[in-house]
């Protein structure tokens, strides 16, 4: 059973609907004994960092996302619930994220030529490196969906897929149990539907 | 590289898409989830849903319809019609709706976008402006086309995406229905204007319309259009099949 993290941010009808699709039995919960009990963990979320850090933090959900995914727990961040993962961002401001990827959340802006558009918003190819087991059912230049406007940098070991937007941008990381894709699998179609199967399987 | 998108749009009514649809081998041609489902597998990149029910039995059908839609379609939504409020953002954003559009709503009131860019984020807003020509220059029409605003149009649309909004459906009532191709002239004035995402609409007749757009115009993101998708005069397959041909970066 997949837990998905209910902490106030965001809408989790599509992924509770995306895994119920592919018969994958989950629960949408905020419970810590919940969250101990399933065999995986998802962590979603939309919007602003600094906001979603911080009901993370005070609703001790935070501690106990880093208990379990150091105890090995397979966990998956999506959009801005991968960015949480890293140990910083910069998104107006400078935040502290969960510190299960060393790495930093820094603006697009920054490494795309000015006439690109922000947020880097569609759909987007991705270029693997190396072999990830969430990616096992996709080839190379398969499409997925992307909306964001900060990502993931100085995370080099960790990457596993990037996506080309005037600049290599980081699509997704793993570091041993833990995952983060930033691009959202649940608005990806069959795509991004197999990357859920292959997170299950794990 | 990020993708041309190529977006097919429905009008629903009492929990039904209006305008004729013709497939063979679709048995329920005018079921919203039917048809949503049938264009995700033709490789339809975002689909709008735009209600177009007066009545408030058929705004409840039409978010039970939207709902039944995301459980089944793994694509981005986007849904219009009779957007107001604050609260009719929430309510289609429950059903599993990633963006809204606004038009009339936000002509009657502005302040709409900066409110719910500010709760949903801008990714979350489309602006959906209806323009024609009116002595010489682009005019905001209300109500569905059918009444000048008397605004003009890329001032309006500066406007609204300095207040928020994240994209911009812009349709040529000009071009519209006439399958002469979509409106260059007005599409190229508003993305010389903005730095936002913006998504042709009105005019496509014909696979080439397509090819034309996103050749002439690379700033353009997106191709919406609604009745030569639904009756096979353009096959969703078989026009990105010839953009990929044209070096065009799509999905397929």
């Amino acid at each position: 059973m997949i837990a998905i993290v209910d902490y106030g941010v965001g809408n989790l009808f599509s992924l509770k609907s995306s895994l119920d699709a592919i018969g994958v039995e989950s629960v949408v919960t905020s419970d810590a004994a919940v969250l101990r009990s399933a065999d995986k963990i998802l962590l979603p979320g939309v919007g602003a960092f600094e906001d979603a850090a911080k009901k993370l933090r005070d609703s001790g959900l935070a501690a106990l996302i880093q208990e379990l995914a150091e105890a090995g727990k397979p966990l998956l961040g999506i959009c801005l619930g991968m960015q949480l993962l890293f140990e910083k961002s910069y998104e107006y401001g400078v935040h502290e994220g969960l510190g299960l990827i060393p790495g930093n959340v820094r603006p697009i802006r920054d490494v795309i030529p000015q006439d690109y558009k922000i947020p880097h918003i569609g759909w987007n190819a991705l270029h693997f490196r190396g072999e990830c087991p969430v990616f096992r059912y996709l080839k190379e230049g398969d499409c997925v969906y992307f909306v964001h406007s900060f990502y993931a940098a100085d995370c080099d070991d960790s990457v596993t897929a990037t996506a080309e937007y005037g600049a290599e941008l980081t699509a997704a990381v793993a570091r041993g149990n833990v995952y983060g894709c930033q691009f959202h699998p649940e608005k990806s179609g069959n795509v991004g539907l197999s990357i859920l199967k292959a997170f299950a399987e794990l | 590289m990020i993708t041309k998108r190529i977006i097919p749009c429905l009008d629903v009514k009492n929990g039904r898409v209006v305008k004729g649809v013709n497939f063979a081998g679709l048995q329920d041609v005018s079921s919203p989830v039917t048809l949503a489902k049938f264009y995700s597998d033709c490789g339809a990149d975002e689909l709008v849903f735009y209600d177009i029910t007066a009545s408030s039995d058929g705004r409840k059908l039409f978010t039970e319809i939207l709902c039944e839609t995301a459980k089944n379609v793994f694509i981005p939504l986007t849904v219009g019609g009779g957007i107001n409020t604050v609260e009719d953002f929430d309510r289609v954003l429950k059903c599993g709706a990633d963006k809204v559009s606004v038009n009339s709503g936000a002509i009657r009131n502005p302040e709409l976008i900066r409110q719910a860019a500010k709760r949903y984020g801008d990714q979350c807003v489309v602006l959906s402006a209806d323009i024609k020509r009116v002595d010489g220059g682009f005019r905001v029409f209300a109500k569905g086309g059918r009444e000048d605003t008397g605004m003009e149009a890329i001032s309006w649309i500066k406007k609204c995406v300095a207040m928020g909004a994240g994209e911009i459906v812009v349709n040529s009532i000009d071009t519209d229905g006439v399958k002469g191709g979509f409106d260059i002239p007005m599409l190229d004035a508003v993305c010389s204007a903005v730095s936002v995402p913006v998504i042709a609409s009105g005019g496509a007749g014909k696979i080439d319309d397509f090819i034309t757009l996103f050749q002439t115009l690379p700033k353009v993101d997106a191709g919406l259009a609604a009745s030569i998708f639904h009756f096979g005069e353009v096959k969703i397959r078989d026009l990105k099949m010839e953009m990929a041909k044209n070096n065009i970066p799509t999905r397929l």
